[in-house]
C-alpha cells in the first residue's frame, strides 16, 4: 500500500508529492467554494486567520489536531500491516465508554490514580473495538474493511443505548452521563490561570495534547526500534516474505489492529476527559475519518502525521470561523475538503510523477543496473 | 394477517436500494474494480433526485440528474483506478466522504434549510401503483398487496437481477468482463481493450447506484435529509460477498437484508412478553448479521481473482 | 521465397534500458527459428514489439515482405501472428472452449460462436495432435494440456505465425517432445514458427535457424545444422563458458537432516510431495533435479518450516521440526533457506538494505535485547555482510529493489550464510542472475560444504545440480525417482525426471 515507484529522490516522494496532491485538493475545495458563489481565496483567509490569528484559535487548531494525531496513527500502525482499518469511529466511541464507567465508577479514587486508569479503560475499549475484526480477519478471512465498517454501525447503536439506559441520571432530559469529576485532564487554560497567573483565551485545548505527543513518538518507536514494529512492517510490506521469515501473520494481524483500536481510544481521553467531562452522544463526530486522510497524506509516518493533524485541525477550526462568518457556506465544507485530500493523496496518488519525473529527469531516469 | 403483508410489503421496500447497489457492485466487481464508493453514489443520487425533482417538479429529471451525477461520481473513482492504478479502497472511501460532504454543502447553498431538500409534492416522486380494486378479493388481493404495490423503480431493480445474470453469462460483453475479473493479461493479449471494459462496468455500477439513490429519496421518502443512505450501500456490498459475487444470490441476500431492516422499522415500539425491545437492538441487526456471516459461513469466499488489483502491462 | 517476419532495425528503450539496439532479422516461412539468449538479453521485449504488445521506438516490421504497424495485440492477430506466451494467459474459471473464443466471438451472443469454436476445434486436434476435451475447465487441467489451449487459441484466430516464448518450462521431457512433434506438424503444412528459449539444447534439437541475442542485440544467426552447444553458448554469454564449478572431493559425516515418508498435500488433497525419504551428511551438497513444478518448492517449504507436512517426519539434528510448522523455531535450530523467489519471498523491496538483511533473523538477541532493535547494530551487520560478499553498491542504507538481481541474490546468501547454519536449504540460487555473481555463490556454497556444513540444493538448471552435487535426487511428481552421483549422465537423469523409474544402479 505504501509503496513508491521510480527513481525520484527521496524528498520529493515524501515531501513534494504530497504537498502537490494537498494543493490541488484545495484547488477542487475552492472550485465547490466557487459554485456556492462564494470567493475562495475570501474563504481560505477566513479560515487561516480563524485558526492562526488569535490564542483562541490555536488553541482549538491543537485541541483538534490532539484527536487527529490519535486516530491518524491508528490508521497508520494498522496501515503498515497492511490492513485499512476505517473502524476509528467506532473504536473511539467504545473508548468513551470505558474512560466514562472507569471516571464514574470508580471515583472514590484519587485522581493520579484514577485518571491513568481511565485512559487505560479508554485504550482497553478502543483496542477491542478493534480486536474483534483483527480477529475475524486473521482467523475466517474476513475482509477487515467491510467489518471495521460495520463495526462503526454497530457502535453507534450500542453506546447509544448504553449512554441512555446506563449512563443517562434520572430526570435528566439530555442524553448523557452525568459529570465526570474524578478523572480529568486539566485544560491549558486553568494551567495558565492556576500556575503562571496568566489569562488566556477559552479553547478546548487540554494537556491531552502531550498525550498526543507521546503517542506519536511511542509508535515511530514501535514500529522502528522494536522487532514487533520490523515484523508488523515486513507483514504490510510483503506478506509472502514474512511467511518466509516466520512471522505469523495472524498474530501479527490481531496485535496491529489491538494497537491501531488503543490509539483510537486515546481520542476519548482527549474528548471525554479533557473536554466534556461527560459522555455523550456522537462526541466522535468524524475523526475516525479524518484520521484516514491524516495518515494518508503524514504517508504513516508519526513526524507526517503530526504535520498532517495540526493541517486538519485548521482546516477545522476555519472551517467553524468560515461557517460563522459566511452561513452560506456550510460546515460540512471541511468533510468536501477533507474528501478531495484523501482522493488525491491515496487515489491519486502516483498522478503527478510522470510530470514530476520528466522535470527532474528529462533526459531519461539512472541506469537501475 | 395484514401485519405480515405490510412486512413483506416492506421487505421488498427496503431491498430495492440493496437490490440495485448490490448489483452495481457486482458488475463492478466481476470486473476487477472494488468498489466501496456504492454508498456515497447512492446518496449523491439521493441529493441530486431530490434537489433536481424539487426545482423542476418532475420525478423522472430527477431520476436523469442522479443517474448523472452517480455516474460522473464512478467515473472519479474509475479513473483513479483504470487510469491512475490507486488503491480502490482509498478511492471508495474519498467519495462517500465526498459525496456525504458536497450533499449537505450544496443543499444548504440551494436550499437553505442546512442539508435538507424540500418536501416534494406527488409529481416530484415515483409512486407506488395501485390496485385498489384487487385488495378485497381473496387470494389475488393479497398478493396485489404484496407485490403490486411498488412504484416503477422497484420494479426496474428486480428486473436487472435476471438481465444482469443473463448479460453476463451469455452475451460477449459479459465474457469479457467476467475475463477481465479474472485474468486481465489474458484478455489484453486477445486484442481486447482491458480498460474499456472495467470503464464501462463502473458506469453500469453508477448507472444502478444512481436509480438506487433516486428511489430512496423520491420513492420511499419524499425528501433528502443528510446521511440518509444510512449505511445500506455497505450492507449491499456485505450481500455481494455473501452471494460469492452471483446475481441471484445476491437477490435474496437483499432480500434477507431487507427484511431484517422492515423488522426493524416495524418492532421499534413492539415488546415480546411485555419487555420491550430497545429500538437500538434491532437497527444494529442488520450489521451484527453481516459481520456473523462474514465470519462465520462464508470464512474465505472467492472474490474475482483480479478484484482491486490495478493492471499494469508486464514487462 | 519472402520472410514470413521481418524485423528491421528494431530499437526499444524502457527508461534507461536499451532492451533492443537496432535488431534485424528476417525469418523464413515454414521453418522453425529459435532465438535465444540468457534472461535480460531483450527476447521477449522483442517478440512483445512483434506482437503489438509494445512499439518500437523505431525500425519496420514487415510480414510477408509488406510493411506493416502492428500498434495492438488486434492488429498482430490480424496479420497472422500468434503468441503462446510463456505464463498462459487463460481464464481459470471458464472452459476451454470459452478460453478459445474469448475475443474471437464473432458476435454479440457467445452461445452461437461455442457452436463453431467446437467444431472448428474438433479440426485443429485431428489436424495437429492438439486433442483436448472443449468442456473442461482450464484451471483443471494438466500444464501441458493447458499450453495446447493456449495454441489452440493462437490457431483459432488463423494465426500463420505462431510465437513460442520459453515453451518447455513447465513440461516434462516426455511432453516436450510432444510439442517439438506438433510444431514440425505445423511447419509441414507451411506454418511459421519462432521459439525463444534459453535452453541449448532445444535450439539444437528442433529449429532450422537460430540466432543469438545478447545484451539488446542480435550477435549472430546460423543455421542450426552448421552449429552446435558450445559455440551457441559462447555467443550467448560473450566468453567461454566454464561448465564445470571447482571443486574437491566431499567428505561427510553424520547425518544432520533426515526426512523420512514426508507427505505434503495442497488445498485440493494432492499429494505434491508423495512419501519423500531421504537424508543430507554433514560436508556434502545434496542437489535436488527436477523439471520445475515437481514437488521440489513444496519439499523446500516444509523443511523451512513454513508449511506443514500431512504425514511423515522432518528430522533435523534429531529433533522432529515438521510438527514445529514455524520457520522461525526451525531457524533456531541451525538450519538456513535462501528461497525461491529472491523478490517475492527473499527481501522486502522497500525495505533498506539493512533491514533485509535481517529478515528471518531479526529476533537475535545480537541485533537488539528483548524487544528492541538496535538501528546501528542492524546496519553494522548488513555492512559487514555486504563487503564481505561484495554486494554492490555496499550501501546498507539503499532500498532492496534498487539493487541488481545478481546483488540482490548476494545479500540473500549472504544473510543466510552468515547465520552459519548447521544445515543450509537453496532453491534457484542464480535464476536471474549475471555470470560473475553465479560463480561467486557456486564459490560460497562449496566453501561451507568444506567447512564441514550441510548443503540442499534445488535447481532446475541440470547443468548447476550436476556440477555441485555430491549427491543428486531427482524429482518427479512428488516423488524420489531415483538418487545417483555426480557422474550420472543427462540421459539418465533425463528419464528419471521425466518419471521413467529405473533399477537403481
Amino acid at each position: 500500500m505504501m509503496q513508491t515507484r521510480g527513481e525520484l529522490p527521496n524528498w520529493v516522494d515524501v515531501g513534494l508529492i504530497p504537498l502537490i496532491n494537498l494543493c490541488v485538493a484545495l484547488i477542487a475545495s475552492g472550485l465547490v467554494v466557487l459554485i456556492i458563489g462564494e470567493n475562495p481565496f475570501e474563504a481560505m483567509w477566513i479560515m487561516v486567520q480563524g485558526s492562526l490569528g488569535s490564542l483562541k484559535g490555536w488553541g482549538y487548531m491543537l485541541y483538534y489536531a490532539t484527536n487527529f494525531v490519535f486516530t491518524g496513527l491508528a490508521v497508520a500502525v494498522a496501515f503498515h500491516a497492511g490492513l485499512f482499518n476505517i473502524g476509528g469511529e467506532g473504536q473511539a466511541y467504545m473508548a468513551g465508554v470505558g474512560a466514562a464507567t472507569v471516571g464514574l465508577g470508580l471515583d472514590w479514587l484519587p485522581w493520579p490514580i484514577l485518571l491513568p486508569l481511565a485512559i487505560l479503560a479508554s485504550m482497553a475499549m478502543g483496542a477491542f473495538w478493534a480486536w474483534i475484526p483483527g480477529v475475524l480477519q486473521a482467523k475466517r478471512g474476513s475482509h477487515i474493511v467491510i467489518t471495521t465498517i460495520m463495526f462503526n454501525f454497530i457502535a453507534a447503536s450500542l453506546v447509544g443505548y448504553i449512554i441512555n439506559y446506563g449512563f443517562r441520571p434520572v430526570g435528566k432530559m439530555a442524553v448523557e452521563s452525568r459529570e465526570i469529576t474524578g478523572a480529568y485532564i486539566l485544560s491549558a487554560r486553568e494551567v495558565a490561570r492556576e500556575y503562571f497567573g496568566v489569562k488566556i483565551a477559552s479553547s478546548p485545548l487540554n494537556f491531552s495534547v502531550f498525550l498526543a505527543l507521546i503517542a506519536a513518538w511511542a509508535v515511530w518507536y514501535l514500529l522502528w526500534r522494536t522487532k514487533l514494529g520490523y515484523e508488523i512492517r515486513a507483514l504490510g510490506a510483503n506478506p509472502a516474505a514474512a511467511v518466509y521469515a516466520g512471522i505469523r501473520a495472524d498474530r501479527i494481524i490481531i496485535i496491529a489492529m489491538t494497537i491501531s483500536g488503543a490509539l483510537a481510544g486515546l481520542m476519548a481521553v482527549n474528548e471525554i476527559l479533557g473536554v466534556q467531562h461527560r459522555l455523550l452522544l456522537g462526541y466522535v463526530g468524524g475523526a475516525g475519518f479524518v484520521g484516514i486522510a491524516v495518515a494518508l497524506m503524514g504517508r504513516s509516518h508519526p513526524i507526517g502525521i503530526l504535520l498532517a493533524a495540526m493541517l486538519f485541525g485548521l482546516l477545522y477550526q476555519g472551517g467553524s470561523e468560515l461557517s460563522f462568518a459566511k452561513p452560506e457556506i456550510n460546515r460540512d465544507m471541511v468533510v468536501v475538503i477533507q474528501g478531495l485530500v484523501i482522493l488525491f493523496m491515496g487515489a491519486f496518488e502516483y498522478a503527478f510523477r510522470p510530470a514530476l519525473s520528466a522535470l527532474f529527469f528529462p533526459l531519461g531516469g539512472e541506469d537501475n543496473q | 394477517m395484514n401485519l405480515y403483508i405490510e412486512l413483506l410489503a416492506s421487505t421488498i421496500r427496503m431491498s430495492v436500494p440493496l437490490i440495485l447497489a448490490c448489483i452495481a457492485g457486482l458488475w463492478s466487481e466481476r470486473s476487477g474494480i472494488v468498489d466501496i464508493g456504492l454508498e456515497g453514489k447512492m446518496l449523491i443520487a439521493a441529493f441530486v433526485a431530490a434537489s433536481a425533482s424539487a426545482v423542476f417538479g418532475s420525478a423522472w429529471i430527477g431520476l436523469f440528474c442522479a443517474v448523472l451525477a452517480s455516474v460522473a461520481f464512478a467515473l472519479v473513482h474509475g479513473y483513479a483506478s483504470i487510469n491512475q492504478r490507486g488503491n480502490q479502497v482509498v478511492s471508495g472511501v474519498a467519495i462517500n466522504m465526498l459525496a456525504a460532504g458536497l450533499a449537505v454543502v450544496l443543499g444548504n447553498e440551494w436550499f437553505k434549510e442546512g442539508g435538507r431538500t424540500p418536501a416534494l409534492p406527488p409529481e416530484g416522486r415515483f409512486l407506488p401503483f395501485e390496485f385498489p380494486m384487487l385488495y378485497d378479493i381473496p387470494v389475488v388481493g393479497t398478493f396485489a398487496k404484496i407485490f403490486l404495490t411498488h412504484s416503477i423503480l422497484a420494479y426496474f431493480a428486480f428486473a436487472i437481477v435476471p438481465l444482469s445474470a443473463w448479460a453476463l453469462a451469455r452475451t460477449r460483453f459479459g465474457l469479457r468482463l467476467r475475463a477481465v475479473g479474472e485474468n486481465p493479461q489474458a484478455v489484453d493479449t486477445a486484442g481486447i481493450s482491458v480498460a474499456a471494459l472495467r470503464y464501462r462496468a463502473v458506469i453500469i455500477a453508477g448507472v444502478l447506484c444512481g436509480v438506487a439513490g433516486a428511489f430512496i429519496s423520491t420513492s420511499l421518502s419524499s425528501s433528502f435529509v443528510r446521511d440518509m443512505t444510512a449505511g445500506s450501500g455497505f450492507m449491499a456490498l456485505a450481500a455481494l460477498i455473501f452471494a460469492n459475487w452471483r446475481a441471484y444470490p445476491a437477490l435474496g441476500a437483499c432480500l434477507l437484508f431487507g427484511f431484517l431492516q422492515a423488522i426493524g422499522n416495524f418492532a421499534q415500539g413492539a415488546s415480546v412478553d411485555g419487555f420491550q425491545i430497545p429500538v437500538q437492538f434491532i437497527n444494529m441487526l442488520p450489521y451484527v448479521l453481516t459481520v456473523v456471516l462474514l465470519a462465520g459461513f462464508i470464512g474465505k469466499s472467492v472474490p474475482p481473482r483480479a478484484s482491486g488489483i490495478p493492471y499494469v502491462k508486464d514487462r | 521465397m519472402t520472410p514470413a517476419i521481418e524485423l528491421i532495425g528494431i530499437d526499444k528503450r524502457f527508461g534507461s534500458v536499451h532492451a533492443n539496439k537496432d535488431v534485424s532479422l528476417a525469418i523464413a516461412t515454414g521453418s522453425i527459428h529459435g532465438i535465444i539468449g540468457e534472461n535480460g538479453a531483450g527476447k521477449s521485449t522483442l517478440m512483445s514489439i512483434l506482437f503489438g504488445f509494445y512499439q518500437a521506438d523505431a525500425g519496420e516490421i514487415r510480414v510477408k515482405g509488406k510493411p506493416v504497424k502492428i500498434r495492438s495485440s488486434s492488429d498482430a492477430i490480424a496479420l497472422g501472428i500468434g503468441m503462446v506466451h510463456q505464463h498462459f494467459m487463460l481464464v481459470e474459471p471458464f472452459t476451454v472452449l470459452e478460453n478459445v473464443v474469448l475475443g474471437a466471438e464473432g458476435g454479440r451472443l457467445i452461445g452461437p460462436a461455442l457452436v463453431k469454436a467446437r467444431a472448428e476445434l474438433v479440426r485443429l486436434a485431428k489436424d495437429y495432435e492438439l486433442e483436448v476435451d472443449p468442456d473442461a475447465i482450464v484451471g483443471e487441467l494438466p500444464v501441458g494440456l493447458q499450453q495446447r489451449v493456449e495454441i489452440l487459441k493462437a490457431l483459432f484466430r488463423g494465426a500463420e505465425t505462431l510465437i513460442l516464448d520459453e515453451p518447455t518450462g513447465v513440461l516434462t521431457p516426455d511432453e516436450a517432445d510432444h510439442l517439438f512433434r506438433i510444431l514440425r506438424t505445423l511447419t509441414d503444412q507451411g506454418k511459421t514458427v519462432i521459439l525463444i528459449t534459453h535452453k541449448l539444447r532445444e535450439i539444437i534439437a528442433i529449429t532450422d535457424h537460430v540466432s543469438v541475442m545478447r545484451r539488446g542485440e542480435v550477435v549472430a544467426t546460423r543455421k542450426t545444422m552448421e552449429t552446435d552447444v558450445m559455440e551457441l553458448a559462447e555467443l550467448m554469454v560473450g566468453r567461454r563458458v566454464l561448465m564445470h564449478v571447482e571443486k574437491g572431493p566431499a567428505t561427510p559425516g553424520e547425518t544432520v537432516l533426515e526426512v523420512k515418508n514426508l507427505t505434503w498435500k495442497d488445498r485440493k488433497g494432492i499429494a505434491r510431495v508423495d512419501n519423500v525419504s531421504f537424508s543430507v551428511r554433514k560436508g556434502e551438497i545434496v542437489g535436488i533435479a527436477g523439471v520445475s513444478g515437481n514437488g521440489q518448492s513444496e519439499l523446500l517449504d516444509v523443511i523451512a518450516g513454513i508449511t506443514r507436512p500431512a504425514s511423515g517426519q522432518v528430522i533435523f539434528e534429531g529433533k522432529d521440526i515438521g510438527i514445529l510448522g514455524d520457520p522461525r523455531h526451525v531457524r533456531a535450530e541451525g538450519l538456513a533457506h535462501v528461497p525461491e523467489d529472491r523478490q517475492h519471498r527473499g527481501l522486502i523491496g522497500s525495505f533498506d538494505a539493512a533491514e533485509s538483511a535481517i529478515l528471518g533473523w531479526h529476533h537475535l538477541d545480537s541485533l537488539g535485547k528483548g524487544y528492541r532493535l538496535d538501528r546501528d547494530k542492524v546496519i553494522a551487520r548488513a555492512k559487514s555482510e555486504m563487503e564481505e560478499f561484495d554486494v554492490r553498491p555496499p550501501d546498507p542504507l539503499l532500498k532492496s529493489s534498487k539493487f541488481s538481481g545478481g546483488n540482490q541474490q548476494k545479500l540473500i546468501i549472504a544473510r543466510e550464510i552468515k547465520s552459519d547454519p548447521d544445515l543450509l536449504i537453496v532453491g534457484q540460487p542464480t535464476r536471474g542472475v549475471d555470470i560473475g555473481a553465479i560463480e561467486y555463490i557456486h564459490k560460497r556454497i562449496i566453501q561451507l560444504r568444506d567447512e564441514g556444513k550441510a548443503v540442499l540444493l534445488v535447481s532446475v538448471e541440470l547443468d548447476e545440480i550436476r556440477s555441485m552435487s555430491d549427491r543428486i535426487l531427482v524429482m518427479f511428481a512428488g516423488r524420489v525417482m531415483g538418487e545417483r552421483g555426480p557422474d550420472a549422465t543427462e540421459r539418465e537423469l533425463g528419464l528419471l525426471m521425466a518419471g521413467v523409474a529405473q533399477d537403481a544402479a
